[in-house]
């Protein structure tokens, strides 16, 4: 439904969409209030309507924390535009706060003049104390700067599904689609898809799934009716310009399951078997791959992390691609099978989706702190292939050359990416198979002159053969071998020359990937900000912002870490200034800097949420100079 | 699977590899080898779809000496690793070689799971009730008191009973055997192979440098009629010179209790006949220890299906064809 057939049918409402470019909208309520379905849905409208986004679902690691409380405040944020949409937004234009707690932990992102949607209904005396607020804010003026829409949700939803034999608590649990309901209206967006939605998935309870739509309805009807005339005007947000071809929304979760099975097939494999063990923010990936057999993978739920890697690397001894993956803490329980896959040179593919850490840390919460531990986090000289998705929708492409060069050079491959790209989505355009790459794996299986570790010369991978084919009998394992023969060896001489091997095994992989290009702006200048991973969003706006300014600023933006793309460093070196802003302590910049013998600068942030576009604008802004001429600011 | 291509029937050297040995001179793991090469040989294995994995210790050096495929991979994890051989390919014939340390100790867990899983693999367990290849610290299976460089007062830890542990993870095949008795091992470890799902055999393993004859009690030839007791489904459970021992049910403490025919009228219809199927008597067998008599043989037999027949009899969902699988869900063209 387009905003021009809303506005004629009400009756009272303001005669003519505001047309805006933008838009940030914020869903926050308890943990069992829905928000993230809520997020979901008006996602999934917001994306058929034709407009570009990125979303950023935040919620707490306790599944149920007690009502009302502020640890227990999920959250889902969706920037939205009809131009380009490369971050989940800065500050909010519209916040949905469905009780004190989200109130009081979401208004300081909302910008001044915003509009704050509160459930007056549940802001009682009780919900105001667990919130920390010692008076009501709608009455105390303190919300003064902001649009304030006033709204007692609960009853709203009581009065929609009167009739309709709900139970009060199932009457109270769908208060989001009623919030939702009201937000689709206010964007002029169409609500037939969630209404499909919500009876497919209570089809076995029709009695829940009408009153749900009945609610859903009650919230658009609200806004359509205008109640709020004056105060709420429907907002026009038109399709972003986009290349021609099929779309749909992604998650990063989605997208490394699917390049992993394109993967699969480009190498021409039958089988992966995916291993992992139940950890936040990861699990997801083992649960989407798990009804993939028709597509070759097999998934095991191991016992524990160990167990997880070491099947996956069980399954690649034996002719599979073996992939398991984790998070930090998991990670690190993975790292001494990880010597023997870089020992026994096996392929094998190593998901970490980071969270903040260290120990526990902050489970549900994003940060790209896993670095050193991918580059560098094993015993001995153990190195192996690191690459990292920028985007939820590169994490397609970025599985693919995971398995690629997994199979191409018989080695892990750590693929990165973080808690924000796992969850968040964003519009794709559906590849064609076509295009999609092949790289068929050839196994050995000519017995004439075998030995387990012949290599290829060019790639110095050795030859891969798999446990059924005659005459090619062998025993691999983790105690040193002889570069030769392959059997054990402890001769001093010989293990310099495997770890001489190993690593310039890995090291060649920079003359088989591309050179690294400059993602924004001229390939000199005053100042380059290079980014790794999920930071890509703020810092290509932040990049964008400065350019228009007139600042010397390029973006460069790494998707390979170990090894460095091979002009990495002559490319660094012809900026004055490089600046490296990290969700971290200061990890890539240390490597950069020990490679390269270059002044980068450490930018981090810590707080388990991406960069806004600001942070990184001002960072650009201390560092350079406004009139295009070059020099400190 | 490309089948067996050999013309003639294979023999146990066939089997050896072309590597050195280098277990210490006498060790019982030459004698479990030579077991092994044997069985490979009756059963007529085939080289090629022949697995070893191993994990860490003396007894993971196993692989190396095999001539079919061997993976010596890390302490304590074969059972996982073993896992994803037969996840990857079913068809493989898996072999498991660990130790008292790497079975029971760092990979306790994934024996644990790897049991109750019931993968289909040949677990062998070689207890030499010490770690060896660390020169000669107490193990969990060690005996309470047992002196050794970290226990040199005597060990205080209640040892692990290996036969026990792996009927309580839910072992569905659970047998013993003794390094130096060549027949009884070879068959025990035939029957370990013929049963489909994880079978587990523990091996009485004598390491003559760091715990030189700790199983003498019931191994040694002169106390063997009187602490061995091999056990045979269907058969009654004598032992002891001329079979005059045997094993009496004690209804009230529901224990096993040792008797003699002939003595306060004991006869054989008081004998509990053994039934491989009773996870219950196997539990008591189990826990049989001197100066009573060791149950050897094949303790619990009782199959159901495993995990990769389980796993690949699950339905797969769709086509296969991943344009689909991207179009899945709400779509649009622009």
């Amino acid at each position: 439904m387009s905003p021009s057939s809303v506005v004629p049918g009400a009756a009272k409402s303001a005669a003519l969409p505001d047309v805006r470019e933008r838009a940030v909208v914020r869903f926050a309520g308890d943990s069992g209030d829905g928000m993230q379905i809520t997020g979901s849905r008006f996602t999934m409208e917001t994306a058929l309507a034709g407009s570009d986004l990125a979303t950023f679902p935040d919620f707490p690691a306790e599944i149920r924390a007690p009502v009302g409380t502020t640890f227990g405040v999920s959250a889902f944020q969706i920037h939205f535009g009809s131009a380009e949409v490369a971050t989940a937004g800065d500050e909010l234009d519209v916040l949905v706060a469905m009780n004190p707690a989200a109130l009081t932990t979401n208004i300081k992102d909302l910008r001044p003049g915003g509009t704050v949607i509160v459930d007056t209904g549940a802001f009682t005396e009780r919900n105001l104390l667990k919130a920390g607020y010692a008076a009501n804010p709608l009455e105390n003026g303190s919300l003064s700067e902001f649009r304030v829409l006033p709204i007692d949700i609960g009853k709203l939803t009581e009065a929609a599904v009167a009739g309709l034999g709900l139970t009060s608590k199932q009457t109270a649990r769908s208060r989001n689609m009623w919030a939702l309901g009201l937000v689709l209206w206010m964007y002029g967006r169409d609500r037939q898809v969630t209404t499909d939605w919500l009876l497919k998935k209570f089809s076995d309870e029709p009695a829940i799934a009408n009153a749900n739509v009945a609610v859903l309805n009650a919230g658009h009807a609200f806004g359509e009716t205008a109640e709020l005339s004056g105060e709420l005007r429907p907002v026009s947000i038109g399709a972003a310009p986009a290349e021609r071809g099929t779309y749909r929304t992604v998650s990063g979760t989605e997208a490394i399951a699917w390049g992993l099975v394109a993967g699969l097939k480009a190498a021409g494999l039958e089988r992966m078997v995916f291993a992992g063990y139940p950890i936040t923010p990861a699990s997801p990936v083992l649960q989407v791959l798990t009804g993939l057999r028709a597509h070759g993978v097999v998934t095991f739920q191991a016992e524990d992390e160990i167990a997880a890697i070491c099947a996956a690397i069980g399954a690649s001894f034996a002719g599979s691609l073996g992939v398991t993956s984790s998070s930090g803490p998991g990670i690190a329980l993975k790292t001494e099978a990880m010597g023997l896959a870089i020992a026994t040179e096996l392929p094998l593919i190593i998901v970490d989706s980071q969270r903040a850490g260290p120990s526990t840390g902050l489970p549900t919460k994003t940060e790209q702190s896993d670095l050193f531990q991918a580059v560098l986090g094993r015993n001995g000289d153990a190195p192996l292939a690191v690459i990292s998705a920028s985007t939820p929708s590169d994490c397609f492409d970025v599985a693919i050359e995971a398995v690629r060069l997994a199979t191409k050079y018989m080695t892990p491959v750590f693929l990165l990416t973080d808690g924000y790209l796992a969850n968040a989505a964003e519009p794709w355009k559906i590849p064609d198979p076509a295009s999609l790459p092949t790289f068929p794996v050839q196994f050995r299986t000519d017995p004439e002159g075998f030995q387990p570790f012949l290599r290829n010369p060019a790639t110095l991978a050795r030859v891969w053969a798999r446990p059924g084919t005659p005459g090619l009998e062998h025993r691999i394992g983790g105690i040193e071998r002889s570069a030769t023969s392959g059997n054990i060896s402890y001769d001093p001489d010989n293990h310099a020359t495997m770890t001489e091997l190993r690593a310039a095994k890995i090291a060649g992989i920079a003359a088989d990937i591309p050179e690294q290009e400059v993602s924004q702006g001229e390939d000199r200048g005053e100042l380059a900000v290079v980014g790794w991973g999920s930071t890509f969003g703020p810092i290509h706006m932040a990049v964008q912002r400065a350019r228009a300014e007139g600042r010397r600023v390029s973006h460069i933006h790494l998707r390979y870490i170990s090894p460095f793309p091979r002009n990495l460093g002559d490319l660094l070196k012809r900026f004055d200034r490089v600046i490296v802003p990290e969700m971290n302590n200061g990890q890539l910049v240390m490597l950069l800097r020990a490679a390269y013998l270059v002044p980068a600068e450490r930018f981090s942030q810590v707080n388990g949420k991406p960069f806004k576009v600001s942070t990184v604008l001002d960072a650009i802004r201390e560092r350079t100079s406004g009139n295009g001429k070059g020099g400190a600011a | 699977m490309t089948a067996t291509t050999a013309p003639v029937k294979m023999q146990p050297k066939d089997f050896a590899s072309d590597q050195e040995v280098r277990w210490c001179p006498g060790c019982g793991d030459y004698a479990i080898l030579k077991a092994v090469q044997k069985v490979l040989a009756d059963i007529g294995a085939s080289r090629e779809n022949t697995v070893f994995v191993s994990g860490i210790g003396c007894s993971s050096r196993f692989p190396y000496y095999v001539s079919t495929y061997g993976f010596h991979t890390v302490h304590g994890r074969a059972p996982a690793v073993a896992t994803g051989v037969k996840l990857a390919n079913p068809a493989l014939d898996v072999w498991v070689m660990t130790g008292d340390g790497d079975g029971l100790s760092i990979g306790g867990n994934h024996m644990l799971h790897v049991l109750r899983r019931n993968v289909d693999l040949q677990i062998v367990l070689f207890n030499n009730e010490i770690y060896g290849l660390t020169k000669g610290q107490y193990s969990p299976t060690s005996r309470q008191g047992t002196v050794s460089p970290t226990s040199p007062l005597g060990s205080l830890e209640r040892p692990l009973s290996a036969a026990t542990f792996a009927l309580g993870a839910g072992g569905r095949f659970v047998a013993r055997g003794i390094d130096t008795q060549q027949g009884p091992l070879v068959e025990v470890l035939k029957r370990a192979h013929a049963h489909r799902g994880a079978s587990f055999v523990e091996v009485f393993q004598n390491c003559l440098v760091f715990n030189d004859g700790v199983f003498d009690e019931f191994t040694e030839k002169a106390v063997a009629e009187e602490r061995q007791l091999h056990v045979e489904h269907g058969k009654p459970l004598l032992f002891g010179k001329n079979r005059q021992q045997g094993l009496r049910l004690d209804p009230a403490a529901l224990a096993l209790e040792v008797v003699t025919l002939g003595q306060d009228g004991v006869t054989m219809e008081d004998i509990v006949v053994h039934d491989e199927t009773n996870r219950a008597l196997a539990g008591m067998l189990a826990a049989l220890e001197p100066p009573g008599p060791v149950a050897l043989g094949v303790l619990y037999c009782a199959p159901v299906q495993d995990f990769t027949t389980a796993v690949f009899n699950q339905p797969a969902k769709g086509s296969g064809d991943i344009v689909a699988l991207l179009k899945q869900g709400k779509t649009w063209t622009v």
